[in-house]
């Protein structure tokens, strides 16, 4: 559990800081992920680049209809956040799930979504907001949507060089209804399954869904059949069943591909029906 | 000299006071051996195989060797001629392997040492460990016990193709008899998975070599500090009074301490070598590979019973997975099982036969419980499905089978005899707790809301105060000292060795009663083989129970010399002691027990036939094993959806004889249901078809954690031992050994309607979800 030896900088400025990653550094940021695959020599970055004292990349704020939320706020200030709960509650409840006490304090967003591992929880509450990713580099900018980033397991769209600066969420209609519903691996505390919804109604009928699920495969996904199901009409139960529809299940020693699928289906009528409750 | 009124000291024995090693324990200032630094300190770093099974073709330490700051790089080879590591345990046809303290041409399991690097900061050992090349040719490896006894499975041991270290038989009563007679006989393969004992603190060793001397100081992690002495001091040939162990603060040990490990013996060699301080700490991941695993069973018990649910006999067979080597006690531990199997019963026949099987994984050995968990599991199993098979309730036919309360002494058809006990006690206790009646009823209703409701139990006993010497392969006595120190305080020495069962308290209270004397005025002290006389240790549910007389027999040899002393300050030879004072019957003038100790000291005066000092020293040999016993009820729900498992309420009632500290015992029991749950629900030790550990580390494994424990209601009734003059039991593992086999007899109880009768440890929700579904739908899922 000891680390390769590594140069350490933690640089005050976001320029600087991507200077040093642009020149091969590894960026680090809450530590969560990475300090532990170095202790067990997963990883071997030559240099680690903190962005933790970098404060112009830690804030939360509201702007024209969004919630920006840059890369270094931790779990613990977005599931805390008065703005978020408020305008954003399914992303300050999927904060809530994550880890433990110590890892919210630590754990940042950035660093969950550029970690992209697929049981992590944001990335369902993002892929169910349709959140958008703000990408940074020495020369470059480009905001991406949440279903372009997650790419495949610990892969996004960054590209050498790039961080992950801000993730931005829509403020939600006050109408909507959303519910993070989640199975924990008992050990990890990671999501064997979790899933997102969110659900606006009209006249007694669902008007929009969405609906995120992460841990069932390689990256977390929008459960389009489901979400179409919901629309058209379809009973919860019966819409949540194609969740996993066409999906390439993970197997560990938690839970088969098997059990994952049908788990997904009956987090996924959790949520939903969770959701539905909310909706005003 | 005064004459104080005397009042009487209120008892300490049976209070729920605090624990004296909290205060360091709480604020981190605790010295664990990570702690220590000493001067010119280098460290080791094990370079370990990462395969299950291989040939060693080649160690490439050239390049390790050569970077700055290593100090020395060892092999097989270099330690070839040093003694291996021991094994105590001692059966008729035990096949022992070589177990060198490094690999020579072959690795047997993942985690094997092969190389040692020792530099002179960790970081660098580390990297240079990385350097070491070793070329492995690898071979078939076997980690299932069962595939490892079928024919044509590869050799963990080349020369034992059959991959048996021993086979052992044991017969009690007329086992043929009980089952012509029988009206039922149930059958069933019950298993006890490997577990991984995981302390908060990892081994961990400092050797220091004192040259001039021929003196070694080991400071290690250890349950047993005089044990590791002998056995080191012999491995290394060095003499046993010139070897000094320190078992300093231990951070747990559930019997993975009770060892002495290749580990202990490297970094001693080291030291001695390269004449530095030498560290080593095992890294979590080295603890999860290479410290000892516990449990490990694949048993097949039948038992014969008439129709009125009188046991008759049990038979079974057990399969020990020992792993690659045998560590101190490996394959002793099934043995215990053995004895465990009549359980409370009355059944007067058994029949037992246990293999000992090799595999390419780390060796198992005594685990909280240590084949007492795995026999009480089987036993209180069999007896639910039992009584499932005669539609009797559970509670029923236990109480039908126990032994009577007249009966004891009992002897056991293993060759045991069970001390004393009152059976129905706790389990009667148990069930007015739960308002037992009444929640068959809630469940009757439940079932018909179509709802998973389950009431599990398990009655059991245990071995326990290990043990009388001819029983146990060091010696099952225990040693205590007690000083009264010129001043009049009281320094207790004791060959226990607490790792966190708070034997600084307690023996400070048993020495506060006894003695007469303030508990603050107690310091106990253990651990340190310069200090201590010599002890056993830390095991087996024996520190109270032999540690505790031990202490309580050299009080009363002090006592006799106090009042001498006393007899002689008052100048009378009718005196009387009691709560620290001599008293003269006659005046009513009394001494301290401090004047007493100043006199003894000064020696100005001597009583007839007395030397100075007021230091007594006892060996007490116990004339048996104590049994505890006890009953707990789990009430649980399942989800047919997730199968997943809510524990409603967990009651556990012990019977521990005597409670010298209620608090204590308390947190021993609800540390060992913690950890009996962890096994009936979470842990397993998980090894893939190439002997490779899946669940290596605590993201994989699951180790209960506080928020995922019922609250626990805990109760006891008091039946004292005859064994020894405190009336005290033992209670470390009584939780471990109650709560698994109360865990798996709710969740078959709640799954009972669609046709259950066992379920394997541990009760994953895929396991129950697949069978609900396999016995809904008949589908195989
Ligand atoms: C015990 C434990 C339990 C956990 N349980 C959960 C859980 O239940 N759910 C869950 O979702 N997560 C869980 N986590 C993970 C936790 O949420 C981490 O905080 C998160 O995955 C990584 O965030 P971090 O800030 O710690 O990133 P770091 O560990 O610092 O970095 C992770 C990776 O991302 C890269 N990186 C970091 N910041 C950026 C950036 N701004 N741009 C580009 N790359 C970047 C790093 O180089 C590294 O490769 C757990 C972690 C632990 C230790």
């Amino acid at each position: 559990m000891i680390p390769q030896q590594f140069e350490y900088s933690a640089p005050k400025s976001l320029a600087e800081a991507l200077a040093l990653i642009a020149d091969g550094g590894k960026p680090l940021s809450g530590g969560m992920s990475l300090i532990p695959m170095m202790k067990l020599r997963l990883a071997a970055p030559d240099r680690v680049v903190d962005l933790a004292r970098i404060a112009e990349l830690s804030y939360i704020r509201e702007q024209a209809g969004s919630i920006h939320i840059g890369a270094t706020t931790t779990h613990h200030e977005v599931e805390s956040s008065a703005v978020i709960r408020a305008k954003c509650p399914l992303l300050a409840e999927t904060a809530s799930f994550i880890g433990d006490v110590q890892v919210r304090n630590l754990g940042t967003i950035g660093g969950s979504v550029a970690h992209a591992d697929p049981s992590a929880d944001y990335p369902a509450a993002l892929q169910a907001l349709e959140a958008k990713i703000v990408i940074k580099g020495a020369a470059s900018e480009r905001t991406v949507s949440a279903d372009d980033f997650f790419v495949d397991t610990f892969t996004t769209a960054l590209e050498p060089g790039e961080i992950v600066t801000e993730v931005i969420v829509p403020v939600e209609a006050a109408s909507t209804g959303t519910s993070y519903q989640k199975l924990l691996q008992p050990a990890s505390g990671f999501a064997i399954v979790g899933v997102a919804a969110r659900i606006q109604k009209s006249g007694g009928k669902i008007t929009l869904a969405r609906v995120g699920v992460t841990g069932l495969s390689n990256r977390a996904f929008r459960a389009a059949a489901t979400e179409q199901a919901l629309t058209s009409g379809t009973a919860v139960q019966a819409a949540a069943d194609v969740v996993a529809q066409a999906i390439d299940a993970n197997s560990d020693l938690y839970a088969s591909a098997e059990f994952r699928a049908h788990l997904a289906a009956v987090y996924a009528a959790r949520a939903i029906d969770a959701a539905i409750r909310r909706t005003s | 000299m005064a004459t104080p009124s005397i009042t009487k000291l209120e008892p300490f024995i049976g209070k729920r006071i605090r624990r004296k090693e909290d205060p360091r324990l709480i604020t981190g200032t605790a010295t664990y051996v990570d702690d220590l630094q000493l001067p010119g300190m280098h460290f080791a770093v094990v370079v370990r195989s990462p395969h299950g099974a291989a040939r060693i073709k080649s160690v490439d330490i050239a390049a390790a060797a050569a970077m700055k700051g290593v100090a020395m790089v060892l092999t097989g080879r270099d330690v070839a001629d040093l003694a291996c590591v021991p094994c105590g345990a001692s059966l008729p046809g035990l096949r022992v392997p070589e177990h060198r303290l490094l690999a020579q041409d072959r690795v047997y399991y993942v985690g094997h040492p092969v190389a040692v690097v020792v530099a002179t900061d960790r970081y660098i050992a580390k990297d240079a460990a990385e350097a070491v090349e070793v070329d492995y040719e690898v071979l078939q490896a076997v980690a299932d016990p069962e595939k490892a006894l079928a024919p044509g499975a590869p050799a963990v041991h080349p020369q034992w193709p059959d991959n048996t270290a021993f086979t052992f038989h044991q017969e009690g009563g007329d086992i043929e008899k009980a089952f012509a007679e029988a009206d039922v006989v149930v059958k069933q393969r019950i298993t006890s998975q490997r577990l991984i004992p995981s302390p908060l603190e990892t081994r961990g060793c400092v050797a220091q070599w004192h040259a001039a001397e021929k003196s070694l100081t080991l400071h290690t992690s250890t349950q047993v500090p005089h044990l590791v002495r002998s056995l080191l001091a012999q491995m290394l040939g060095l003499d046993e009074n010139r070897v000094r162990v320190v078992a300093p603060e231990v951070g747990g040990g559930f019997g993975c301490k009770l060892n002495l490990y290749a580990e202990e013996a490297l970094t001693s060699h080291v030291a001695m070598k390269l004449g530095k301080p030498i560290k080593w700490i095992e890294s979590r991941r080295e603890n999860f590979l290479t410290t000892i695993h516990g449990r490990g069973h694949v048993d097949y018990y039948e038992v014969a019973a008439k129709k009125d649910g009188t046991i008759l006999g049990i038979k079974v067979k057990i399969i020990q997975d020992l792993g690659s080597y045998h560590q101190l006690l490996g394959p002793a531990i099934p043995t215990l099982s053995v004895l465990m199997i009549p359980g409370l019963y009355r059944a007067k026949s058994m029949c037992a036969d246990v293999v000992g099987v090799f595999t390419n994984c780390v060796p198992t050995d005594a685990y909280r419980g240590a084949g007492r968990p795995e026999a009480t599991h089987g036993i209180e199993r069999m007896v639910d499905i039992l009584a499932a098979e005669l539609k009797m309730d559970p509670a029923e036919l236990r109480l039908k089978n126990f032994v009577r309360n007249e009966e004891f002494p009992f002897p056991t058809a293993t060759g045991l005899i069970y001390d004393t006990g009152d059976y129905a006690a706790p389990l009667r206790k148990a069930m007015e707790t739960v308002n037992y009646t009444e929640l068959r009823k809630q469940q009757a209703d439940a079932r018909k809301h179509g709802k998973l409701m389950g009431i599990g139990m398990s009655t059991y006993g245990e071995i326990c105060a290990f043990g009388p010497s001819p029983a146990t392969p060091a010696g099952g006595w225990e040693s205590a000292t007690v000083k009264i120190e010129p001043s009049g305080k009281v320094t207790v020495m004791t060959g226990v060795s607490p790792h966190g069962q708070g034997e600084e308290t307690t023996f400070s209270q048993i020495t506060a009663d006894h003695l007469g004397v303030p508990f603050e005025d107690v310091l106990v002290q253990h651990g340190d083989t310069a200090i201590v006389q010599y002890g056993i240790g830390t095991f087996g549910s024996r520190a109270t129970a032999v540690g505790g007389p031990a202490l309580y027999y050299a009080i009363q040899e002090l006592i006799i010399k106090i009042k001498k002393f006393g007899a002689m300050l008052l100048e009378s030879d009718d005196v009387s002691y009691a709560n620290g004072q001599c008293t003269c019957a006659k005046t009513g003038k009394s001494v301290s027990i401090k004047e007493i100790a100043g006199a003894a000291y000064r020696a100005m005066k001597l009583p007839a036939n007395t030397e100075p000092g007021l230091v007594a020293t006892y060996f007490w040999e116990p004339t048996n094993f104590t049994f505890p016993f006890g009953a707990h009820i789990m009430v649980a729900e399942v989800d047919p959806g997730t199968g997943a498992i809510d524990i409603k309420r967990y009651v556990a009632i012990d019977d521990c004889g005597n409670l010298i500290n209620p608090l204590v015992v308390d947190g021993q029991v609800h540390g060992g249901v913690a950890q009996g749950l962890g096994q009936a629900l979470w842990e397993q030790a998980v090894y893939d078809d190439n002997a490779q550990l899946v669940s290596g580390e605590f993201m994989d494994y699951t180790m209960p954690r506080a928020h995922m424990m019922p609250w626990i209601e805990s109760g006891h009734t008091i039946t004292p031992t005859p064994v020894n003059p405190l009336g005290v039991k033992g209670v470390g593992e009584a939780g471990t050994i109650g709560a698994s086999p109360a865990a798996v007899s709710a969740v078959v109880d709640a799954l009972s309607p669609l046709g259950v009768r066992h379920i394997d440890m541990p009760m994953t929700p895929e396991k129950i979800w697949r069978l609900i579904l396999s016995k809904t739908t008949g589908s195989n899922a």
